[in-house]
């Protein structure tokens, strides 16, 4: 029973899709919020467009709404559910947006709806900039010299005042969104302009640059008796200047002396008592690295990614305990669920420390611009445990999956000293990379310290990590200097390079003197107390913490970082992994590393190794554990790209055997495979280089399909038209070495479907056919995605089961398989097979009530679907239509192509669910992020071989009230058509140009097609660019033109949206 | 590389990297799991004559500098690290270290597996063990003199040899010094108060004879029952009733001056996370501690004293209130940062007591 004992029924609100600056670490803050508040008898009603996530699980809530986050549908769910509170503070800003929202507009005291932890004063305090401002004053607390503008006049005026540089920070955004540093008057002019436009309340903080400060964070926690705590300290490797969320971190704080952090911890605690924060909350501080002077940045008064990670630096669960206040549970009143005794009115202290490192889309965005700034650009993060930072360091890098082993980058060789030293003064995402090339290159620390302002204490451990290379390379391997390598967390397979001996000469040398890893607890509290659900890491020290239990055992690998095209949809297929295994009685292990996901809470698997996962530090835990399989089908590419190494080293992998995955992957044998099941593919070749890619592309005829084998997300893949296409592809691929042959396909514009299946080695079930709204060349992940669907004949769905079940038991498929196919001119056409979950695995489970991925455990472990009580075949269809909707990221990253093409560009995704089609794919636009007004001016320009298909649109578009402006040539082919439209400028032909327009916000919307080649100093990249920092929807696919055109067409009650409780679909 | 090794008097033995000081050391081994403030715990009077293992595993990151000492010198005998920072750094660093270790004779480890060591003095309790460079290594060498050692008396060397005067202000307190951190002297001075600190042997007349309008006890390393002698002079100080204020050893002299009892924890309590609640207040304090002996509630006759605040943790006694008497005692330090708030919570009662206001 809450302490409060009037809440029994609270809304809970999620944080919605992925996007850069919000990912998935909301959703493991919002399942912890729900299974706190469910223990205590409360009644969960949640809402979340997000249907990737756990929390939006049927056993996560009493009522669950997959609805688009905007306040009308906040404002409807509770007028269904008439919750006596909310929960505001989990779902990141974005639920905290809202709660404010709804709160201010006095809807909440209407309702008799009272808001849980912090109260709204003490948010609007801590958000808004100038009462922030004066609240720090208040209590002593110095900010840095800064002013609230509402203007760019006054912006430019306050920046002569204090001079440059200055940072422009909005207000009410996340990751910073819309900020950035200004040198000079022009620069400041733009982005103070673009900040305001993006600022909720159009107020942007002017404020003096401290870039090179030390960046410290404290993670707080506060309850209503006023009880505070800090569980946390963060310090960031780059100094001030870099986005926190950009900033490699390290936990616990390492280079204050004591006095400096008890200095910023009492702040800290200050700061949470002055703002009467009940629950969570993030200080970050600049410290000056020679003085004790210090500024408060910023205060988070909820959870945040920080949280997140302090959270699983420490094995705090302080999304737990934060609900727990919510609820009027004072801190002492809290059990420390790790150790399960101690209270949790305690401050962790650890015993190892910790490396954060973001990871960045720019393997996917070669063209983008990969400076690092006050805007986050990282789409997730990996966290390394060790006890020493050269170790965590050396594991970090591995968890990154960068296709490297250490900070060591290829094409940086290239470069001459005096180009390192110049790249150091660049801050980007490879910035700890150049640094250790200078230190390799005999640059003098100093040098790079004056350049670089990150502190020596750091630079020193980069330089520990250079040396130990070189003696690796120029000594003789004593074990003891294999030892001393190994405590630095050197992967054997550096060691071999470095020192010339093999891998499995070191691996021998390893047995020899019995170097082996240990695993050593995360327990809160530096071993004083006994733990019940600790988790491990590796150390080389002599004495191991885990204890291998002789329990029937499985092992689930997870899928690492977030990144663009392996998102939340993989943690939550490694989490039901794990739960179905429970059930079955075994014992779960999880590997993984990432400090955002449920997978790696403390109470989720039996047993968390947090660990790279590469075959060495995999087996190294498999050794030990000795389980009796592992399961590499739920954890995206990353899972799968062991599989091969697994099955060496003996390990049995669980469910589809590692041939028949790779016979998926690998063009002839499945070629062959297919040619036996009397099922078409477009026609491909497999090439090496230039050469054979030109011809193959001359032979097949264009347009074809270039992409690299084993990757994920369509990485690398590109529609080429001409030999100069192909030229530039095979160029951008061979960037990086292939191990494995490049594809080249014949392009089929078709209709494309997805199917995902289980299978359990005989019977097939197919819980519901896919289709996508955008014709194939547009990658899965970024089409829109109906399901059931809607244009399917009988016949065709029969052959698509047909298809699948010989697909299925051709590769032996036990457990998931995800297939691509394309129906052209009425053939069926396989695209693609992936033997493992997918993306598309938790929103089928979701609206068909098919637990998949339990299912497929179950099949996993011997079980046959027919006596699983959910049928096999093609499972009939339910009367709610669900629309997936993909949501990206483009306003975070500069001179990224937002058209979309075969490539996987989108973050994240939401999901529409009505009975009626329209109204879904009108909820799943909304919750999008679309503004979907049903008139306005819309801008069209489409390729000349699009005009035809484009005048339905355009006509619908008028017949709605749309006013059409369209290029000279486009006009005229409208108007000849009847369709009304007004003609605007080229750039640069005229005054007002399409830009200028763009810019005055004469536009709702654009639907513009992009030209081949996509080249940046095109005009449509330009005004493509030009929607994105200016929030105006830019369609660049004619079917989603369309299908955002009927959903506003057909949606008759646009203001009346249905809610769907899910637990009734 | 030198080598140096740790033995504990269970027999376990660590083999590992030397550091700082020569030398064989005999002590009671304890950890303190604080992640900063090493040179406060190697110049803590309280860790005198002990053998201290740090769980953190990086320690000396930021070097050592003279301001941050809370004595003249190191008070610990010995020092077990995991590691120690080659390339220290921070604007206020004098030193490192390794270079203080040396400078002030302190025997170091670093090297060995600290967490195992933690678990074995959790399981075990804190016991004697060896920190010695000597070789060749070996446990027979040792192993009668760790069954028998016991650390001799170590109040000599922690309490001031002649009392001084610091601060100014209306009101005097007299600080009777059992092993005195600085920074609970700052903590007091920073409330506006004029302090004289006497050696733990001065007399209760003495001190009573220069009219001090608050009397505090504070201190240090060593078994409480071990000081005696002193008790009945405490009394006579606490009897006087001027408002009295006693902080850790200090809190367990004067709990036993009036009749309480205490014991030995298995393994102490040593960092800066200690949860103590303040049950009248029904307030939680994260505090630092160090200290290895705890009053025994049930001990004190209820006529007398009353337990005010409690380890949430273990739920032993944190702190006291004398009931006849303008008398308190904690067993805590309030927290790292002189003149905070935490900090003046716990002085506000006993400046009140005097009279004084908070001036800070």
């Amino acid at each position: 029973m809450p302490k409060y004992e009037s809440v029994k029924k609270v809304l809970v609100i999620g944080s919605g899709p992925i996007i850069i600056g919000q990912a998935a670490e909301f959703d493991y803050a919002g399942t912890q919020a729900c299974r706190a508040l469910q223990e205590e008898g409360i009644e969960v009603v949640l809402i979340n467009s997000n249907p990737a996530t756990i929390m939006t699980d049927k056993m996560m809530a009493d009522k669950i709404y997959v609805e688009p986050l905007v306040a009308e549908t906040v404002r409807k769910v509770i007028e269904i559910e008439r919750p006596d509170s909310i929960l505001p503070t989990l779902g990141g800003q974005t639920g905290l947006n809202l709660a404010m929202e709804l709160a201010e507009e006095g809807y909440l005291d209407k309702m008799n709806v009272r808001l849980l932890g912090t109260a709204t004063s003490a948010i609007k305090m801590a958000e808004d900039r100038q009462a922030f401002k004066d609240t720090m004053e208040s209590i002593g607390e110095p900010c840095i010299a800064s002013k609230v503008v509402e203007s760019c006049a006054d912006a430019l005026s306050f920046a002569e005042e204090i001079g440059y540089p200055v940072i422009v920070r909005p207000a009410y955004t996340l990751g910073g969104t819309g900020g950035g540093i200004a040198s000079d008057e022009a620069e400041l002019r733009e982005i103070a302009t673009n900040g305001l436009r993006l600022s909720r309340v159009h107020q942007v903080l002017i404020e003096k640059c401290i870039a090179g400060w030390k960046e410290i964070e404290f993670e707080a926690m506060r309850d209503g008796k006023g009880n505070a705590i800090t569980i946390c300290s963060m310090e960031n490797i780059d100094p001030v200047g870099v986005h926190t969320g950009d900033s490699v971190v390290v936990a616990p704080a390492q280079t204050l002396s004591n006095k400096e952090y008890q200095m910023l911890r009492t702040a800290s605690l200050n700061i949470i008592h002055a703002l009467g924060i009940e629950g969570g909350c993030n200080c970050q501080f600049a410290l000056h690295p020679d003085s004790l002077e210090y500024a408060v940045i910023e205060v988070n008064p909820r959870l945040s990614r920080s949280s997140a990670l302090a959270s699983k630096a420490t094995g705090y669960p302080i999304a737990k305990v934060a609900s727990k206040i919510a609820i009027g549970y004072g801190l002492d009143e809290i059990v420390n669920a790790v150790t399960g005794k101690t209270c949790a009115c305690f401050e962790p202290t650890i015993d190892y420390c910790v490396i954060k490192f973001p990871k960045w889309p720019f393997d996917k965005f070669v063209k983008a611009k990969r400076t690092l700034g006050t805007q986050m650009k990282a789409t997730g993060e990996v966290m390394a445990i060790a006890d020493n930072m050269e170790g965590a360091l050396m594991k970090a890098v591995r968890c990154l999956e960068l296709g490297v082993i250490s900070y060591d980058l290829k094409k940086l060789k290239a470069l001459s000293k005096k180009d390192i030293v110049r790249r150091l003064s660049q801050v980007d995402d490879e910035r700890m990379f150049v640094i250790c090339e200078a230190l390799r290159r005999g640059v003098d620390i100093d040098m790079i310290h004056t350049i670089t302002t990150i502190d020596l204490f750091f630079l020193n451990v980069f330089k520990n990590i250079v040396e130990m290379e070189q003696t690796l390379s120029q000594e003789e391997l004593t074990p003891e200097l294999l030892l001393e390598a190994k405590k630095m967390c050197f992967p054997d397979k550096l060691i071999a390079s470095l020192s010339g001996i093999s891998e499995i000469g070191i691996r021998a040398m390893r047995e020899l003197h019995s170097i082996f890893p240990s695993y050593k607890m995360v327990d809160t509290c530096a071993a004083e107390f006994e733990a019940v659900t600790p988790y491990y890491y590796s150390t080389y020290d002599p004495n191991t913490e885990t204890v291998s239990s002789m329990k029937k055992k499985v092992v689930v690998i997870g899928s690492g970082p977030i990144r663009i095209g392996q998102g939340i949809e993989f943690d939550y297929c490694s989490v039901h992994a794990v739960w179905a295994l429970k059930e079955a009685g075994y014992e779960t292990i999880i590997i993984n590393n990432n400090p955002e996901t449920v997978s790696t809470d403390f109470d989720t698997a039996d047993k968390l190794y947090f660990e790279p996962l590469t075959a060495e530090d995999v087996g190294n835990i498999l050794e030990i554990e000795q389980p009796d399989g592992v399961l590499v089908q739920f954890g995206g590419q990353t899972a799968i790209k062991l599989t091969e190494s697994l099955k060496d080293m003996g390990v049995r992998i669980l469910g589809t055997k590692a041939e028949d995955i790779d016979a998926a992957e690998d063009r002839e044998v499945f070629d062959d495979i297919l040619e036996a099941c009397h099922i078409r593919r477009p026609e491909g070749r497999t090439v090496f280089t230039h050469q054979e890619a030109l011809e193959a592309a001359n032979e097949l005829g264009y347009p074809v399909l270039v992409r690299p084998s084993y990757v994920l997300g369509g990485q690398g893949m590109e529609i080429a038209y001409n030999d100069q296409d192909v030229q530039e592809f095979m160029d951008i691929i061979m960037m990086i070495r292939q191990e494995h042959p490049i594809l080249i396909d014949k392009y089929m514009m078709g209709k494309e479907i997805e199917v995902d299946a289980i299978c359990d080695g005989e019977d097939i079930l197919i819980p519901g056919i896919m289709e996508h709204l955008e014709r194939a060349g547009v990658h899965s992940g970024d089409s829109i995605s109906v399901y059931p669907s809607p244009t399917l004949t009988p016949k065709i769905r029969e052959e698509l089961v047909e298809c699948t079940r010989k697909l299925a038991k051709a590769l032996h498929v036990v457990g998931l398989v995800n297939i691509q196919f394309v129906l052209y001119e009425g053939e069926i056409y396989v695209i693609e097979v992936n033997p493992r979950s997918s993306r598309t695995v938790p929103y089928i489970s979701k609206v068909t009530n098919v637990p998949m991925v339990d299912l497929a455990t179950r099949c996993v472990l011997g079980e046959k679907l027919r006596n699983m009580g959910c049928g096999t075949g093609l499972h009939p269809e339910g009367k709610y239509m669900a629309v997936k909707v993909p949501v990206f990221s483009f306003e975070k990253l500069h001179n990224v192509d937002i058209s979309l093409g075969p490539e996987m560009k989108s973050t994240g995704e939401v999901l529409g669910i009505s009975e009626d089609f329209s109204e879904a794919l009108y909820k799943g636009l909304l919750g999008a992020g679309f503004k979907m007004s049903e008139t306005g001016n819309v801008l069209i320009t489409v390729r000349d071989t699009d005009k035809a298909e484009m005048l339905d649109i355009a006509r619908g578009f008028r017949e709605l009230g749309y006013q059409i402006y369209s290029t000279a040539g486009t006009a005229e082919f409208l108007m000849k058509n009847g369709v009304v439209a007004a003609t605007v400028a080229k750039i640069g032909e005229g005054t007002p140009d399409i830009l200028d327009l763009l810019q005055e916000g004469r536009f709702n919307m654009v639907i513009n097609t992009a030209t081949k080649g996509r080249r940046p100093d095109r005009d449509g990249f330009k005004i493509r660019r030009k929607t994105v920092e200016l929030s105006v929807p830019c369609l660049t696919s004619l079917d989603t033109a369309k299908a955002f055109l009927a959903s506003l067409q057909c949606t008759s009650d646009k203001h009346n949206l249905s809610m769907v409780n899910l637990l009734d679909v | 590389m030198k080598k140096a090794y740790l033995a504990l008097a269970d027999g376990t033995v660590f083999e590992g990297k030397s550091l700082g000081a020569q030398g064989t050391v005999f002590g009671e081994i304890v950890f303190t799991t604080g992640m900063t403030g090493y040179t406060e715990v190697l110049t803590d009077p309280a860790f005198s004559g002990q053998l201290v293992t740090m769980t953190y595993p990086l320690i000396g990151n930021s070097g050592v500098n003279h301001e941050d000492y809370q004595s003249e010198h190191a008070t610990v005998s010995g020092v077990i690290m995991k590691e120690c920072a080659k390339h220290p750094n921070n604007f206020r660093m004098e030193e490192s270290l390794e270079s203080f270790l040396e400078r002030e004779h302190v025997v170091a480890i670093t090297g060995i597996d600290t967490r195992a060591l933690t678990k074995i003095i959790r399981t075990s309790g804190s016991m004697n063990a060896v920190l010695t460079t000597e070789e060749p290594f070996s446990f027979e060498a040792y192993s009668a003199k760790l069954a028998s050692y016991v650390a001799p008396p170590q109040l000599e060397a922690v309490s001031c040899k002649e009392a001084y005067t610091v601060g100014e202000g209306e009101k005097h307190v007299a600080v009777l010094d059992f092993g005195l951190r600085r920074d609970i002297l700052a903590s007091l001075l920073a409330k506006g108060v004029r302090a004289t600190v006497y050696p733990a042997a001065t007399k209760a007349e003495a001190i009573l004879a220069d009219k001090p309008d608050g009397i505090m006890l504070v201190g240090g390393p060593g078994n409480p029952a071990d000081y005696a002698s002193y008790l009945p002079e405490i009394k006579a100080l606490m009897e006087s009733e001027k408002p009295f204020f006693a902080i850790d050893l200090g809190h367990q002299l004067a709990a036993l001056a009036m009749g309480g009892k205490t014991e030995k924890l298995k393994f102490g309590h040593r960092g800066a996370n200690q949860p103590v609640k303040d049950l009248a207040a029904d307030r939680t304090f994260v505090t630092c501690q160090n200290h290895g002996y705890a009053v025994i509630g049930d001990s004190l006759d209820p006529a007398v004293a009353t337990v005010t605040h409690i380890n949430l943790n273990d739920q032993t006694v944190e702190g006291i209130r004398y009931v006849k008497l303008p008398a308190v005692s904690i067993q805590f330090h309030p927290d790292s940062k002189p003149g905070s708030k935490t900090d003046a919570y716990v002085f506000d009662e006993f400046i009140n007591m005097m009279g004084g206001k908070d001036n800070a």
